[in-house]
């Protein structure tokens, strides 16, 4: 009866075992320096920004859609606050509710748009939000690059916790922690959580089964919404400037590959948190293995992109082998 | 040359522990329709891939017209003359009829390019012999199912196919339909092509066929001409025992009006519709295909939306204005499409069978596993849903045991009234027997039972009343113990006649 359960702890153990070979890997050809404490906090840092787009990214993904605007959305989220800061503002809190609420109310857009209005496969409708946002994030602020935010703004991408440990744990990778163990619990214990996975594996019967798929759809790209909007704030903290013209950066991709590489498909219905949480890190280790040895950025594009195209080879045939042992099985 | 057009021989297919094909043997004659029955899971579908090559024999000889061939792929067979009409037809929608009979049989211009003129030509005239009058460059798609099948037989009859297997072609058409695939069934048989119709419907069977084969676990169990058979004598090779009683019909007290519908319009597509459900009796909605029967109960359901009428429940009336309500109010609908309408197939059978009743097995926020668990388990066993586990997932089990899935699903809402749509097409008679059961023990608990049916001895065998429906509207109402409960007066009113009292 546990099979399957099993079975969904194997997936995951066989990206985490892709994940320790990396990292062992790496500790050998930078002789050591990658895991240099420092460095593996460096990594949590720059793990963040991407983890946070992920939530969204996969609620979106497991409804067997997806969210081409959460990088725009950040970086527009980011910029509503750095415009707040071109008007002399410095109420941190109103920057952060503001920068909220606007990526919230972006992917609730998303979300009406694909719902409401019937918008076909959500790869159009935010596809057209992402440059429309990206065109936002220049406009809120003037094509200015922004600097001199307020110390409340950067906590969340700044801060670190325990600085005796490799200059401290960053903030943004506790709320990381936070947010997936939430979400988590969340997606496997709750109805709701339950109602996104068979929305996406099959709408007409999740209706007929009286679901409102149309709300549950809204939710989870609100929720990439909210997440991309807290992402933002952790970018402003991090590099301590925002930038509109940020919003063209393939931040989207980064997302997709995290959840593909994890173990959700663009065929909807399938993917978990921790694979995410796992696939995230994969992609932070990598590109932070490019900065320690100091390959090129054509050399990065190359490998990540052979990294996604593996992975989901590896996953296909998964199920291909899972498939036809059950067909085996049955007969 | 040999007797047979085509003829399997002690064919043996093996999958890793399981024997799918048992020293199996077919025989078809040209210009002879061969029917092929058994249960869901007899190896119909396995000989069916055996003799198109889809898979391989492990031990036995396929012989066409007399000469031994060994068929490593599809396209062997195909030259070899054996065509196969599938259940799923293989048709591109958006392509013209053209396009799909000439797939990868393109006629080539001097120039190498596609010559259409020439196409459209053979393929206008190969429709029109098989009884269609159709323009060849519109895209399949905007052409019903019978078309589209027909498509796909022009396609056998374009390569000459000296016999065309035809995988239960008659489940996916409506009544006309039918009779038109069954005229240009005998035109190819008279013609010489020897033909394999596989059916789940006996009534078609002694209609068409020359003779039948029966077959059961991968074995072939006899093949008689069908003057030879009757009913039960099918039935009894199939299932390996005499079924006693097709329709194990039993009868509980006659409750209240659980539903009442008045008025029901929708435009142009239900009129006026108006009827009386009771609990603890089975009401039967009879009727063509296009009658109006399913529009009825998804317009109740709140799945489409309606121009007037009402709706009372327990003689309250109600407001249904989506799935979610109708649930609310107590209705369970189990749809006649299981794959696209009932199941989440990529999930598992214990997500499917709490699908409806999420909230039901929630502690605040979260699900309850222990008692999904539970419960999952009790309708496992007391459906009898064939599994290795609760966990396994929907979409690898037979159609039988995904039926009793979606029952499961909906018995799980502990509803008042179970409208139940087509509940046994697709599914073996085994199952159907199980299927029946359910609904004699909801009648025994009182709740009211709603069948809609095509298949006219079902109706009779389970119903304590039945109405019939043709285009839209209420013909006619039928107590069980009236002088017409039978099949010819129900059909009668179906075809728009009327019944005297």
């Amino acid at each position: 009866m546990t099979k399957t359960k099993n079975k969904g702890k194997f997936n995951q153990l066989g990206v985490l075992i892709a994940l320790v070979l990396l990292c062992a890997v790496l500790a050998i050809v930078t002789k050591g320096k990658f895991l240099d404490i420092r460095n593996i906090m460096n990594v949590l840092s720059q793990t963040s920004f991407n983890a946070i787009l992920s939530i969204g990214m996969l609620l979106c993904l497991i409804t067997a859609g997806i969210d081409l605007s959460v990088g725009a959305n950040a970086t527009f989220a980011a910029c509503v606050a750095g415009m707040l800061v071109q008007r002399g503002s410095t109420n941190s809190f109103l920057m952060i509710v503001l920068a909220l609420v606007a990526g919230t109310l972006v992917g609730w857009i998303n979300g009406m748009l694909l719902t409401r209005l019937h918008l076909p496969h959500p790869f159009v409708s935010t596809l057209g939000m992402k440059n429309f946002l990206w065109g936002m994030a220049l406009l809120v602020t003037g094509s200015q690059m922004v600097s001199g935010f307020p110390a409340g703004t950067m906590w969340l991408g700044e801060a670190r916790l325990l600085p005796a440990l490799g200059g401290g744990i960053p903030i943004s990778f506790v709320l990381v922690i936070i947010l997936y163990v939430i979400m988590h619990i969340f997606l496997t214990r709750s109805a709701l959580g339950r109602s996104i996975y068979c929305v996406g594996g099959n709408p007409e019967a999740a209706r007929l089964s009286g679901i409102h798929s149309d709300n549950v759809l809204t939710f989870c790209y609100t929720v990439s919404g909210f997440c991309a909007g807290l992402a933002g704030l952790v970018s402003i903290g991090r590099s301590s400037i925002t930038n509109g013209a940020n919003a063209v950066q393939p931040l989207d991709t980064d997302a997709i590959a995290a959840c593909i590489i994890g173990g959700a498909s663009f065929m909807g219905g399938k993917g978990t948190m921790l694979g995410t949480l796992i696939g995230a890190l994969i992609i932070g280790v990598l590109r932070n293995g490019f900065t320690l040895l100091a390959a090129s950025s054509a050399i990065q594009n190359i490998v990540l992109g052979l990294v996604i195209i593996i992975a989901v080879f590896i996953d296909v045939t998964r199920e291909r082998m899972e498939a036809k042992a059950r067909r085996l099985a049955a007969k | 040359m040999s007797e047979y057009v085509v003829e399997l021989k002690n064919a043996t297919k093996r999958f890793p522990g399981v024997v799918a094909l048992k020293n199996m043997s077919l025989a078809v004659k040209p210009g002879e329709i061969l029917g092929l029955i058994g249960e869901n899971g007899a190896g119909k579908s396995t000989l069916i891939k055996v003799l198109t090559g889809v898979h391989q024999a492990d031990e036995g000889q396929i012989f066409v017209s007399g000469v031994e061939q060994h068929f490593k792929d599809p396209n062997d067979s195909a030259a070899a003359g054996i065509a196969c009409v599938y259940q799923e037809l293989n048709i591109e929608k958006l392509l013209s009829i053209t396009d799909n009979i000439f797939i990868n049989k393109w006629i080539k211009g001097p120039a190498g390019l596609l010559d259409y003129p020439a196409m459209h030509k053979k393929a206008k005239e190969v429709m029109a012999s098989l009884g269609q009058d159709v323009d060849p460059t519109k895209a399949a798609g905007t052409f019903g199912m019978g078309v589209q099948q027909m498509i796909e037989i022009a396609k056998a009859v374009l390569i000459d196919a000296k016999m065309i297997i035809m995988d239960e072609p008659t489940s996916s058409l409506g009544e006309k339909e039918v009779e038109q695939l069954m005229k240009t069934c005998r035109e190819l048989r008279d013609r010489g092509i020897g033909i394999v119709f596989v059916s789940h419907k006996l009534e078609e069977l002694f209609e068409l066929c020359d003779r039948v084969t029966v077959m059961r676990d991968g074995e072939h169990i006899w093949t008689k001409k069908v003057t030879e058979t009757d009913n039960d004598d099918l039935i009894a090779g199939m299932v390996g025992r005499t079924l006693e009683n097709q329709f194990p019909k039993e009868f509980g007290t006659k409750g209240d009006c659980a539903l009442k519908v008045e008025h029901l319009e929708e435009g142009g597509v239900l009129y006026d519709v108006s009827f009386e459900a009771y609990g603890g009796q089975i009401l039967g909605f009879a009727g063509l295909v296009g009658a109006g029967r399913t529009e009825t109960m998804r317009a109740i359901f709140g799945a489409d939306p309606i121009d007037g009428g009402k709706v009372y429940i327990h003689g309250k009336e109600v407001s249904i204005k989506s799935p979610r309500d109708a649930i609310k109010a107590g209705i369970a609908f189990l749809t006649e499409d299981r794959k696209g309408q009932g199941l989440v197939l990529a999930q598992t059978i214990r997500t499917n069978l709490i699908l409806a009743n999420l909230k039901g097995f929630c502690d605040g926020p979260f699900l309850n596993e222990k008692r999904i668990l539970e419960s999952g388990e009790k309708h496992i066993s007391s459906l009898r849903i064939k599994t290795p586990s609760i966990d396994e997932i929907v979409g690898q089990l037979s159609g039988g045991n995904q039926q009793k899935v979606v029952i499961g699903k909906w018995v799980n809402t502990d509803a008042d009234i179970y409208i139940f749509d087509e509940p046994t097409r697709g599914i073996d008679v085994g199952a159907k027997v199980e299927v029946y059961n359910v609904m004699n023990s909801l009648v025994k608990q009182g709740k009211c039972v709603i069948m809609i049916s095509s298949e006219m001895p079902e109706i009779l065998g389970m119903s304590d009343r039945v109405i019939v429906m043709r285009g839209g509207k209420v013909m006619a109402t039928v107590d069980r113990d009236s002088k017409h409960f039978n099949q010819e007066d129900i059909m009668k009113a179906a075809w728009g006649g009327t019944l005297d009292d």
